[in-house]
């Protein structure tokens, strides 16, 4: 341990014993330069945290490093050569290892063909890489059944895949690409093990992520980018959340609970005995009962796959109801999702680039999406195409997308504006109730106080929020009250003052009585 | 009993020449690419093995023509729909027309012309055979077979290993052709041995739909192929033998195709097709 703590000095004189040393690295696309004279070091045996909001260049440093990109300038070092990283092959062989965010596999094969994918013998290559796989898995304690198809296994396991095919290909370092972001609290304890042991082993691991908590907990020390720069690597002793955060957004970011929970409002939803089937049949929800009040935020937390996607649907006119009663304000909520926004009813989507928008049609076009059959934007059946665009730099500028114009297709833009357009759209004056579910999964820190602050704003004059998050965190420092949902049925609510992340992950794997 | 024999053999005869077809499609099929030329690759095929058979006399030579050509039009699908990534299922039926329409018109001077040698057929029937154990063994227990299935599933899994998906692709969509190019060789030196006009006569889409129907599997390809020899001999059969119309029972087999692209239709819901079937690959799209 002392050894990782002395390297792990930035400037350290022994930066000869660095596996990977990057050298002034410089990227240049048109208009931008995402990598800016980049440096650093990766010493063998310690994670190394690589910050920065979305933007700030680590994709396009992670590209360069899997051979993806050639860099403009600078110079890439293993083991102290200069290493020529021209394509994702040579990267693999020369020890590199990308566990991507979303993982790429075969979802019809079993675990032992994807992995025998990349690392097996030409004759008979499932049997002959099962041994090797089985020996990992002891070593690292990557438990994972390596006859199991790969669309059975959860996010977790799939991810444990990814990380092993890393290593049978000879991976020495192993880039993880945000590999916390679709992982429940309890399988984000088991990866940090995967973590400890591989580094315990002697590998590098860069760790990438949004979530400061979590840095602070595995890195060993961090590399923060900002604008394609690096602006600065702490040691992680000597460094907090508030001030990773601060050299990741370049001023300071406050990480209270801020919500103070309102006194209840009048009773806005009421749902009894909810009963909906999932798109193979089966019975998805199960009776699902529960008061949203105006002004009031609700989370709904869960394991993928509990039946918070069909809620949302079912609430949004999108699934049909097999039992059970919605009302909204009184009245019974029906019809389909055009009748129920014009009640109020705003639906800010899980999938926010193929449901949330049409990725071919421009910004203007996405922003008209609800209303480009009334007044402005359509007049006596014709589209008033001056008033949409009109509206649409309107909105571009009030909730600050980045956007080169109004014309631009939506599918050119980055998650967090895409989402911003989406907000835009569905936030009216008049509604009523917001469905939003992960809305700021991936995005970075910016924009997702932004969309915090939008959420929090609607409540505040009246509006109730359904928020169906993933992130515990998110949804204990955002919402009034957290239900969670199991198998189809709610437990709760709880007080999101009173509970803790920790109750909610048991009640979420169905771990409380 | 020797009629079922008889019936059999008929059934065999019919049968090889889809089977042959139906194989090659479903190698380029499960590497995600379509291929509905198939009925033109089998017509070059036809032809380039007949005229190769009456002018040099050499049935191996005639074989390696058919070859030759049928691959040549694959690799016009293949340039289209790899590197340049138009839509699969146009330029297929475009290589349907260009093929069939090639052979009609090269083909016009030999018009009703025997063939001037006599070639066996078992040597097509031990090939079609033999090819479908080779492919169904080279699917389930070889890596190359792995990445090829890999490469119709999710070709983004490939590239990220540093396997060159557009290469993958050629090759399966290569192999596709020469297969059609063996079925096109057989129709022409053994099963019809002279040359006419739309040799082919439908035993591409036969085939394309068979691909469908058995689920992508070399092993079912083989049963597949033999019911439909077994149709197609009915069909001769009842000609004559009964009131009803012969206009009918010879639309009998296309019809089936149409039922099987409807059972097909469940079946790609149950999940059996390539997941990338006819899409273009393009690293990092969205």
């Amino acid at each position: 341990m002392t050894r990782i703590e002395t390297l792990a000095q930035p400037g350290h004189p022994d930066v000869t014993s660095a596996v990977l040393s990057l050298r002034g690295i410089t990227k240049r696309f048109p208009g931008v330069t995402a990598n800016d004279q980049v440096s650093l070091e990766v010493y063998p045996g310690e994670v190394l945290g690589l910050l920065g909001e979305n933007g700030a260049g680590k994709s396009t440093l992670i590209s360069i490093l899997y051979g993806l990109y050639q860099p403009d300038e600078g110079e890439i070092l293993l083991d102290g050569q200069p290493a020529n990283l021209s394509s994702p092959a040579q990267a693999l062989r020369r020890g590199m290892g990308l566990v991507p965010q979303h993982p790429l596999l075969v979802e019809r094969h079993t675990v032992a063909e994807n992995l025998a994918l990349g690392a097996g013998s030409a004759w008979q290559p499932v049997r002959q890489v099962t041994p090797r796989i089985l020996e990992l898995s002891r070593t690292y304690g990557l438990e994972v059944n390596p006859a199991a198809p790969v669309h059975t296994l959860s996010p977790g396991e799939k991810q444990r895949v990814e990380i092993l095919r890393a290593l049978l290909g000879g991976a020495r370092i192993l880039i993880l690409d945000e590999p916390t972001s679709v992982l429940t609290p309890q399988e984000v304890e088991g990866l940090f093990q995967i973590m400890r042991e591989l580094r315990a082993g002697g590998k590098s691991l860069i760790f990438i992520s949004h979530k400061l908590d979590e840095v602070m907990e595995i890195c060993d020390r961090t590399v923060v980018l900002r604008r394609g720069k690096v602006v600065g690597g702490l040691p992680i002793a000597e460094a907090s959340k508030a001030s990773l955060a601060e050299l990741m957004v370049g001023r300071s970011v406050s990480f209270e609970r801020r919500r103070v929970t309102p006194p209840p409002g009048p009773l806005l939803l009421s749902v009894r005995g909810l009963e909906a089937r999932g798109g193979r049949g089966h019975l998805a929800l199960r009776g699902v009962n529960f008061d949203l009040h105006e002004g009031e935020v609700l989370g709904v937390a869960g394991v993928t796959g509990n039946g918070q996607t069909e809620l949302v649907e079912v609430l949004a006119g999108l699934r049909p109801v097999s039992g059970g009663a919605v009302s909204l304000g009184g009245v019974p909520l029906t019809g389909d999702p055009a009748q129920r926004f014009a009640q109020g009813v705003a639906h800010i989507p899980e999938d926010r680039l193929h449901t949330g928008t049409v990725p071919t049609m421009s910004v203007s076009e996405n922003l008209a999406l609800r209303e480009y059959g009334q007044l402005p934007f359509s007049r006596g059946g014709l589209r008033n195409l001056q008033a949409q665009d009109e509206f649409a730099r309107r909105m571009v500028e009030r909730y600050a997308v980045s956007t080169p114009n109004v014309q631009t297709p939506s599918r050119l833009l980055s998650g967090g504006n895409i989402q911003k357009l989406i907000l835009a759209r569905e936030l009216t004056e008049q509604v009523r109730l917001i469905l939003a579910v992960h809305p700021t999964y991936g995005l970075d820190i910016g924009a997702t106080e932004q969309v915090h602050q939008e959420l929090l704003g609607c409540a505040g004059r009246g509006a109730g929020v359904l928020l169906v998050g993933e992130d515990l965190d998110e949804l204990l420092s955002l919402c009034d009250r957290v239900v969670v949902m199991l198998h189809g049925q709610l437990l709760g609510p709880f007080d999101a003052a009173q509970t803790s992340r920790k109750a909610l992950g048991l009640q979420m794997t169905g771990g409380a009585a | 009993m020797n009629e079922i024999s008889s019936a059999l053999l008929q059934a065999v005869s019919f049968g090889t020449p889809i089977l042959l077809a139906c194989l090659g499609a479903t190698v380029n099929e499960r590497a995600g690419v379509s291929n509905l030329g198939v009925e033109g690759m089998i017509a070059v095929g036809a032809l380039a093995a007949f005229a190769t058979a009456n002018s040099t006399g050499n049935p191996w030579l005639a074989v390696g023509a058919a070859i030759a050509a049928a691959t040549a039009l694959a690799c016009v699908h293949a340039v289209a729909t790899i590197p340049m990534r138009a839509n699969q299922f146009v330029s297929g039926l475009a290589l349907t027309l260009l093929g069939t329409g090639l052979a009609g018109l090269l083909g016009k001077s030999y018009e009703g012309f025997p063939l001037a040698i006599h070639v066996p057929e078992w040597p097509f029937v031990a090939l079609a055979g033999l090819l479908t154990l080779l492919l169904a063994f080279v699917f389930s227990f070889t890596r190359p077979g792995l990445i090829l299935r890999s490469t119709g599933e999710n070709p983004a899994a490939v590239d990220a290993l540093g396997i060159s998906v557009p290469l993958v692709r050629f090759v399966a969509v290569l192999i596709g052709g020469a297969f059609s190019g063996l079925a096109g060789a057989f129709l022409s030196l053994v099963y019809r041995p002279s040359w006419m006009d739309n040799i082919s006569g439908g035993l591409g889409w036969l085939a394309v739909a068979l691909v469908i129907f058995v689920a992508w599997s070399p092993l079912r390809a083989a049963a597949g192929a033999l019911f439909f020899g077994v149709l197609y001999y009915l069909q001769f059969r009842l000609q004559g033998a009964t009131r009803f119309p012969t206009e009918l029972l010879a639309a009998l087999p296309y019809l089936l195709v149409l039922v099987a692209l409807g059972v097909a239709g469940a079946r790609q819901a149950a999940g059996h097709a390539p997941a990338a079937l006819g899409r273009p690959y393009l690293r990092g799209e969205r």
